[in-house]
């Protein structure tokens, strides 16, 4: 029998630049296919190939039966297609933009009913028919894009990135709703930056610069390196120093912090180190641990990480056990809408600090009003002792920012985005030495001349925080900084984190990415405008621990606290 | 803060040189405005036909036409028509501007000294044109009475016009100056406006918002690239004007760089404004094509204030080109005294504080 989707030596070029790289590989149907990679692997273009709405530059490609270019009508019958911002009309309601997909699908009469339906159960959405859409929240929004796109059954569903922006709780829900699907026989491809994704899919394929990396079952992956990872327990405070420590270590090609533990892969055939050879502590143990997908991505890549950043050469702040952002009591009321609540905290100097919250909760508001991009209603924010609102400026000149999407002048070449960010922070006499410093610390050298836009990804990230670092900020507020960045840019990244909260620089980050809060020293939970939860990693992870799932995961932890709250009937209506 | 500001500045003025769009975006529309307003958008009369119905056939009515069809520069060709419908049928259709119709005594009456009488039926629905092409045959036709024999001389007073400014009422002397006014009122919006709306799309205004820049400054930092843009292809235009187009310079070229300082800054602060109201530069771009297309029809560039209604030549008085295109005539084409600049310069600094204060306070609001 043909393969649900024939993929035979597929080029498709942009420019001078392949985005997708002679590939060749088969889909099944009735099973979950992830299509992994990280930004700029080439997922959207291939998806898009199979959707019919790019021509390839080279190959063949057959979806259920059809050529994507010669039978577009043929194609439409059997594909739907939910591109990463489903074309919603935010200002009509949610039964009006299911009516209207339906009418362009020709599905009318009994059939449309029961349609809608089916589709308004499945997703949970009939509470809420009469919504605007654009008044939905991430996580709906893309539940809604899935029933508009489901208004007439396909045998293939291509979901482009359907997780991005959405939080764990409604990550979850669409997972079972793909699972859903597949078990009605609908061939899926959902396509993720996220690692963690791809574990759950039947069928992989690892996408790495236009590239196959890997092809078939995600376990097959992570077989390849079995016995090889470890977890470094009982390290205390010092597990960011044994890393760098670990990653000079001639067997250990891989590791990241993860919680109150280090995570290590070892080369293929290395003994383990012994606690003694990292450095760390002799409480510490090692103990092997099932690999991961990520883990295994990360050793097929090959390279290695050295965990060097410029930042450790830097003098310490001083600052370390010092309070140096503290939250007071914040509320913001946009209108009689209360989007963050009494919120308080105090991080130290020399802790990461992490936001966390479903879409919609009061995160990013509380973020905000943190390094003082939103007013508050009522409360303090204080950065390095200064009120954010009474000394603006000063307060401003000790904090360094960094967003998801790397806020560089695209236009302006990396010498003018360097010198801009060393004016704009009054460095203008100092400034010479510090930009020719960053320039040779992360060998920006050979770009210096280059648009910031046209930079590799992992560049543009050097440079992002090296404008955002280069006033020796006291705090670093970051936001979602590694999403959807590929693994090795990903470590690069929390190596220069690492290194300067080694120095007493507190960072406080918010992200929907679990990988991101796993490095963290503590995290606040916010849940409807409310802090419902704060403390380390592990002593979260060890609240939601339960005879049913003994070892959670933080996503677990996450997803038990918010329903916790949810079953105390502090919640209402959730949106 | 000095050092912020100039950073901020530095920032802007490579922005916008640097993204090829933004570079487009200062010198095609300028170069496309220019040609079609030099050369399109003329208000003189040139190259029409004229259809003529002579009955006559007469000596004087053939010296007539004639002379009608002398004037080669206004009129291509005259056309002879052999019979009413003929004629009518050529003025529906807009082949012809004007019918001249001699009746069939023309040149017996001539002759026998008797008043003799010649018709014009104009297209009025070219009303502009219709009344100039009526203007010019009157005067042939004046002259050519006052040459016959026994047309008593001083009999009848001659009309004699001269134009003052502007002797051969060249309209390219009247419009191209005035595109300084109208091409520097989009470059400063389009620098201000949508360079705000395309930080907030990628990012990087937050980025400014949590630097140590006060918001005041962030303004300043916006404000001072389009004045310096604005003044740039101001001078250009002002230079196309004197020495492509030979229009006189005879005012004062301080007190026309003065004025149109003042005049971008009032156009700058509709542009924060109109930026500190939307997200996405397409907002941007509709919010600055909603004024520039009133704000030019109302500052008298094309159709004098003086016909508009009353309340609308109120409304005009908000418009900082009305006053701007005042002073630009003024400084060209005759020399303007100081005295009468300044009439027309302060309405426009009331107009620049008025819009830039308002700019700056809802700039300020929107970061809250």
């Amino acid at each position: 029998m043909e393969p649900l989707i024939h993929i035979d030596g597929v080029s498709k070029v942009f420019g001078a630049q392949p985005a997708i790289d002679s590939l060749s590989v088969v889909f099944e149907a009735g099973r979950l296919n992830g299509l992994v990679g990280p930004d700029g692997a080439g997922k959207t273009t291939l998806i898009r190939l199979l959707a019919g709405l790019l021509k390839p530059s080279a190959g063949r490609l057959r979806v259920a039966g059809f050529d994507p270019v010669a039978e577009p009508a043929g194609l439409r019958d059997v594909v739907a297609y939910m591109p990463q911002r489903f074309g919603l009309y935010e200002d009509l309601t949610v039964m009006e933009n299911l009516v209207l997909y339906a009418d362009i699908r020709g599905v009318v009469g009994t059939e449309r009913r029961q349609t809608f339906e089916r589709l308004l159960s499945f997703t949970d959405l009939a509470r809420f028919s009469e919504r605007l859409a654009g008044r939905l929240s991430g996580g709906m929004k893309q539940k809604l894009g899935l029933a508009c796109a489901l208004v007439k059954v396909p045998k293939v569903l291509l979901l482009d990135e359907p997780s991005v922006g959405v939080d764990p709780i409604s990550r979850r829900e669409l997972w079972r709703m793909a699972a859903d699907l597949v078990g009605q026989g609908i061939g899926v491809i959902w396509s993720t930056a996220y690692l963690d994704e791809a574990e759950r899919c039947d069928h992989v394929l690892l996408l790495n610069q236009g590239k196959s990396l890997f092809s078939g079952p995600p376990g097959d992956l992570t077989a390849e390196i079995s016995g090889r990872s470890f977890l470094v327990r009982g390290l205390g405070s010092e597990r960011r120093q044994v890393l760098q420590r670990a990653l000079k270590h001639p067997s250990v090609i891989d590791g990241i912090v993860q919680g109150a533990n280090l995570r290590l892969v070892l080369a293929e055939g290395a003994p383990p180190p012994t606690p003694a050879e990292l450095g760390a502590p002799p409480t510490a143990s090692l103990d092997p641990t099932p690999p991961r997908f990520e883990d295994a991505f990360v050793a097929r890549l090959g390279k290695r990480q050295t965990g060097d950043s410029p930042y450790a050469a830097r003098e310490a702040l001083g600052t370390a056990g010092e309070v140096t952002v503290e939250a007071k009591g914040l509320t913001k009321r946009f209108g009689s809408f209360t989007a963050a609540s009494e919120i308080s905290f105090a991080i130290k100097g020399g802790e990461i600090f992490g936001l966390l919250g479903p879409n919609g909760a009061g995160k990013s508001t509380t973020f905000k009003m943190l390094c003082g991009l939103l007013k508050p209603s009522g409360g303090i924010a204080r950065v390095s002792g200064f009120d954010l609102m009474s000394a603006a400026s000063q307060a401003r000149g000790r904090i360094g920012y960094m967003a998801q999407k790397f806020s560089l002048y695209g236009d302006l070449s990396v010498r003018q985005n360097l010198d801009f960010f060393a004016g704009i922070y009054g460095l203008a006499k100092g400034g010479v030495p510090v930009i020719a410093k960053m320039v040779e610390a992360f060998g920006l050298g050979p770009y210096i001349e280059v648009n910031a836009g046209a930079l590799p990804l992992g560049f543009k990230q050097r440079l992002a925080l090296a404008c955002a670092t280069m006033h020796d900020p006291a705090v670093l507020f970051l936001d979602e900084p590694t999403s959807g960045v590929d693994p090795l840019t990903r470590r690069e990244f929390w190596g220069h984190i690492n290194a300067l909260v080694g120095r007493g620089v507190t960072v406080v980050v918010t992200t929907h990415f679990m990988d991101e809060a796993e490095y963290c020293d503590r995290i606040g939970l916010v849940y409807q405008g409310r802090l419902i939860a704060e403390g380390s990693p592990d002593r979260l992870k060890a609240r939601s621990r339960t005879g049913a799932c003994p070892d959670p995961t933080l996503e677990d932890a996450f997803i038990g606290l918010v329903e916790s709250v949810e079953r105390n009937g502090r919640g209402h209506d959730a949106t | 803060m000095w050092q912020r500001i100039r950073s901020l500045i530095i920032k802007e003025l490579w922005a916008v040189w640097r993204d090829p769009k933004g570079r487009a975006m200062l010198i095609i529309p300028p170069i496309i405005q220019m040609v079609l307003f030099s050369f399109a958008a003329t208000l003189e009369v040139k190259n029409v036909e004229i259809a003529v119905l002579n009955r006559d056939m007469g000596g004087h009515s053939i010296e007539l036409m004639q002379r009608l069809a002398g004037a080669k520069d206004l009129v291509r060709r005259v056309v002879v028509m052999h019979d009413e419908e003929e004629a009518t049928a050529a003025l529906a259709a807009q082949d012809v501007l004007m019918v001249v119709r001699f009746g069939a005594d023309f040149s017996r009456d001539i002759g026998a000294r008797r008043p003799a009488s010649v018709d014009i039926l104009l297209d009025g629905r070219r009303s502009n044109a219709a009344q100039i092409l009526e203007g010019y045959v009157e005067s042939i036709v004046d002259q050519y009475q006052g040459e016959l024999p026994g047309a008593a001389r001083g009999q009848q007073p001659t009309l004699v016009t001269r134009a003052f400014f502007n002797p051969n009422l060249e309209s390219a002397w009247n419009t191209v100056p005035c595109l300084t006014a109208i091409l520097t009122m989009l470059v400063g919006l389009v620098v201000t406006g949508l360079s705000v709306a395309r930080e907030r799309e990628l990012g990087t205004f937050e980025q400014l918002l949590v630097s140590p820049a006060r918001p005041g400054e962030i303004i300043v930092g916006k404000t001072v690239p389009g004045l310096l843009i604005g003044l740039i292809e101001g001078s250009l235009i002002i230079g196309f004007a004197h020495f492509v187009f030979a229009v006189p310079l005879g005012g004062s070229l301080w007190l026309l760089y003065l004025s149109m300082t003042v005049y971008l800054a009032a156009v700058i602060g509709v542009g924060l404004f109109i930026s500190s109201l939307v997200a996405t530069q397409q907002q941007a771009m509709l919010g600055a094509f909603t004024f520039v297309a009133p704000a030019i029809l109302l500052s008298g560039f094309a159709t004098p204030i003086a016909n508009m209604p009353d309340w609308l030549q109120l409304v005009t008085l908000i418009d900082p080109a009305r006053y701007f295109i005042v002073i630009i005539r003024g400084v060209f084409l005759k020399d303007m005294p100081a005295g009468l600049v300044l009439d027309n310069l302060w309405p426009m600094v009331v107009i620049a504080v008025f819009t830039l204060a308002t700019a700056s306070w809802l700039f300020r609001r929107r970061l809250q």
